[in-house]
């Protein structure tokens, strides 16, 4: 599905092994997630086998291979979130989104993860939606919140 | 001190002079992560578009974290010729009102947080006099909430970048005797003597050497490195400058995790102004020698902010440990003597350059100089990040600058040093928190995360979620921690769900000391802690999951019931309107009732009931 041309994304690294983390990165920011024909793109890149990219992809998990929702919903997992009540704000979000950690929705609006720790930490439990925070949540508010982005 | 800096300088303190003498007023808003997260951007966009429309010229400088997280968003004024205010928790009305106080109304004492420097305002305190701030020497932090991180002349005004100009008069010698003389220990964790692992790289044979730092910031629940690399990233910089000259080395990188993007955007800006000044570049060290920084995303693993593991991912690697020694020192990244040093740990090193060892080892006990930040998070009434002497009390660190715990709850246990340290209870309080103290109750420092808990958490389950943790970050490589951890997490969820038995204790006892000693490196070595300080101080909680099958915290869903008494219920259908499930029934001003099937046990009912009618209760699993 990847017909997009990836040169211009992979040309501003150089071609070598060490370049491979962020040659993942920058596909991935480009295409959303990491295809399998990108990653033999990569590997010819950075001068690695096939293999190696996997390995290496496989192992952070930072990288994805399936395709993600418009909206990237991450749910806090760190150790303040957990004491504030994270795991009730990740189950609301299953219910409200109708998918479970790890999924997207059919409409490809929604994808549901979680993160170890977005840093804001004095204001848990918090989430990210594309990047952007919502910190001190509620499970009513993360009810309301996202009961109106599904109508 | 050169001509060149000397004339930097100069332009630098003219510009933050006209910040802060000037004649037009300035708005400071805190837009690091937390402030943004609670609502700056809006704040800011609301001053603009109110003051523009009265046609009030202002200038807008968007600062980092002052460190009261609760408190934010926060604002500060300085009009001319009248003192700085501070204004906490600034929502969009607020903003509307704090413009109007630019505009010439009378100051709107209310939402005034504290006045900053030296004229004050009658009943409103001077910040470093508020509760949160009093018992807080703040050095690594002093900039952090006040300059502009993207302005290089900001922190230059203040002092930044002196400590290199001085390490660059000084011989190798005379630098590596004034870190040793200081008595700085790594921020990072474990604390190692900074001197003395610079000293290892030196002696360390070959001409290529390379510093990094380490800015992974992998324990859950802390974000000093945060906070300082999006409020003053200077203070970072010029102290891995003063390392790459100290060891010899030509180039750094800083391996910064990709959680963290505004830290990352931050960084890259201010490493761009550091080469326009040559602070980095062809000529940094000297005429001809060089010095460059590259910054590495991480692509999210806990075990990667450990040294081996951190320079395979560099190299492009899985970030898998390999066994020490050879430590870094001596063959690190791509083989060559590497020293790795937190954010923390560069940042005093540019203090220590720019006072002297002796000012920086004022505070501190005998075997922990200095100053340190803490993430104070979890149930206490402050959370924020902090920096006291070591040696402070965790009793003074919670109680007095967090306010003890929020909520009205009992105080039961503070964690500290994330997934590699420990749960300390009451009697452990009085402890100064220095790097021996903690460890000899159970605990290590970490990297400076501290959680609270209430008497709401239980420790079981709390033990639990940091094994969860540790199984899912293990990165496979030793067979102790792969597949220990895991084992550790199951015999925790089975007490933790009602099937756990009495002799379970003694395994998980067991299995902890074996994971201890067989694992390759820190992730394993420590993961157990959580789960043997829990047992140490709070194990008559195990006892109770397994012997008389309760939750003494009526925390752990199996164990535990909601209900609502009909003596206090007076029918407001407040936990009605709040129930995520739709869970709780009744009519107007009528006892409400939960229905059990449906309930998800979140408690927000019982939260939420101002009289005390819903009850949670022991429900025999
Ligand atoms: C599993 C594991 C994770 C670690 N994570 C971090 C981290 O996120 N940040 C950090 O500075 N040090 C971390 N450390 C400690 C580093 O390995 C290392 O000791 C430190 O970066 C050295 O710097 P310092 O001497 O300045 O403290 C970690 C160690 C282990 C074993
Ligand atoms: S623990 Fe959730 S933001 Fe840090």
């Amino acid at each position: 599905m990847t017909t997009t041309n990836l040169d211009p994304v992979l040309s501003a690294f150089e071609r070598r092994p060490e370049s491979l983390i962020p040659l993942l990165q920058a596909v991935q920011e480009n295409l959303g997630y990491l295809p399998p024909d990108a990653m033999g793109t990569v590997a010819r890149h950075a001068r690695v086998p096939r293999s190696r990219v996997f390995g290496v992809a496989s192992f952070y998990s930072q990288f994805r291979f399936n395709p993600v929702g418009r909206q990237r919903v991450a749910v806090c997992r760190g150790t303040a979130c957990h004491v504030g009540g994270a795991k009730f704000i990740l189950e609301q979000l299953e219910r409200t989104l109708g998918i479970l950690e790890g999924e997207t929705t059919g409409d490809m609006e929604y994808s549901l993860e979680t993160v170890a720790c977005i840093g804001c930490c004095g204001l848990a439990p918090c989430i990210t939606v594309n990047d952007e925070v919502s910190a001190k949540l509620t499970p009513m508010k993360v009810r309301k919140q996202f009961k109106k982005a599904r109508k | 001190m050169t001509a060149a800096f000397e004339q930097l300088r100069e332009v630098a303190e003219h510009a933050w002079g006209s910040l802060t003498r000037g004649d037009t007023p300035v708005i400071t808003v805190g837009t690091a992560t937390c402030g943004r997260s609670a609502g700056a951007l809006d704040t800011l966009d609301v001053l603009r578009g109110e003051l523009a429309g009265r046609e009030i010229e202002c200038r807008f400088v968007e600062v980092g974290c002052l460190g009261p997280c609760y408190a934010e968003p926060l604002v500060t004024v300085s009009l001319p010729g009248a003192p700085t205010v501070c204004f906490a928790s600034v929502n969009i009305r607020a903003a509307r009102k704090i413009a109007a106080y630019v505009a010439g109304e009378d100051l709107p004492e209310e939402l005034a947080f504290a006045t900053i420097g030296p004229e004050s305002v009658p009943g409103i305190p001077e910040l470093m006099d508020t509760p949160v701030m009093k018992g807080q020497v703040r050095r690594v932090l002093r900039n952090c909430g006040i300059v502009d991180p993207g302005d290089i002349h900001h922190s230059l005004a203040r002092g930044s970048y002196s400590g290199l100009q001085r390490a660059l008069e000084l011989d190798t010698e005379a630098r590596i005797g004034e870190l040793e003389r200081s008595g700085l220990r790594g921020r990072g964790g474990a604390g190692f003597p900074v001197w003395r692992k610079w000293q290892f790289c030196i002696d360390a044979p070959g001409d290529t050497k390379y510093i990094v730092c380490n800015a992974d910031e992998g324990d859950p629940g802390a974000f000093m490195n945060r906070s300082l690399l999006e409020g003053d990233p200077h203070a970072m910089l010029e102290g891995m400058i003063i390392a790459g000259l100290t060891i010899g080395a030509s180039e750094g990188f800083i391996y910064c995790r990709a959680e963290y993007p505004l830290a990352l955007e931050r960084l890259a800006v201010a490493i761009g102004q550091a080469e326009d000044v040559g602070f980095l570049g062809p000529d940094a060290l000297g005429p001809g020698r060089p010095f460059r920084i590259k910054v590495k995303e991480g692509a999210g693993a806990f075990v990667c902010g450990e040294e081996t593991a951190l320079i395979a991912s560099i190299e492009g690697h899985r970030g898998m440990p390999r066994p020490r020694p050879p430590f870094p020192a001596v063959s690190g990244l791509w083989g060559r003597p590497t020293v790795i040093n937190n954010v923390e740990t560069l940042a005093s090193v540019a203090l220590i350059f720019q006072h002297g060892a002796d000012w920086y080892a004022e505070y501190g006990t005998e075997k922990s100089k200095g100053t340190k930040t803490f993430a104070l998070v979890g149930h206490v009434a402050r959370p924020g990040l902090v920096e006291v002497p070591l040696g402070t009390t965790l009793r003074e660190l919670i109680f007095d600058i967090g306010g003890g715990v929020s909520s009205g709850h009992r105080f039961k246990a503070v964690q500290t040093g994330g997934p590699s340290g420990g749960c300390l209870p009451e009697e452990k309080l009085d402890i100064p928190v220095d790097y021996e103290s903690l460890q000899e109750a159970g605990t290590i420092m970490g990297s400076g995360g501290v959680v609270v808990m209430d008497e709401r958490t239980c420790m079981v389950d709390f033990a639990r979620f940091f094994l969860d943790f540790a199984a899912d970050e293990s990165c496979g490589k030793c067979g102790p921690c792969r597949l220990g951890t895991r084992q550790l997490l199951r015999i925790l969820e089975d007490i933790t769900q009602g099937a756990g038995t009495e002799s379970d204790l003694e395994l998980l006892e067991g299995l902890c000391h074996n994971v201890i000693e067989g694992s390759l490196c820190g992730l394993g070595q420590t993961a157990p802690n959580p789960v043997l300080t829990t047992l140490r101080y709070f194990r008559d909680e195990y006892v109770a999951h397994v012997e008389s099958r309760t939750c003494p915290a009526l925390a752990c869903r199996d164990f535990i019931a909601f209900e609502i008494d009909d003596e206090n219920c007076t029918g407001c259908a407040a936990c009605a309107a709040l129930c995520p499930v739709d869970g709780i029934s009744g009519e107007k001003k009528q006892l409400h009732a939960i229905n059990a099937a449906v309930c998800i046990k979140c408690g927000v009912c019982s939260d939420t009931c101002t009289f005390g009618a819903v009850a949670t209760v022991d429900a025999h699993p």
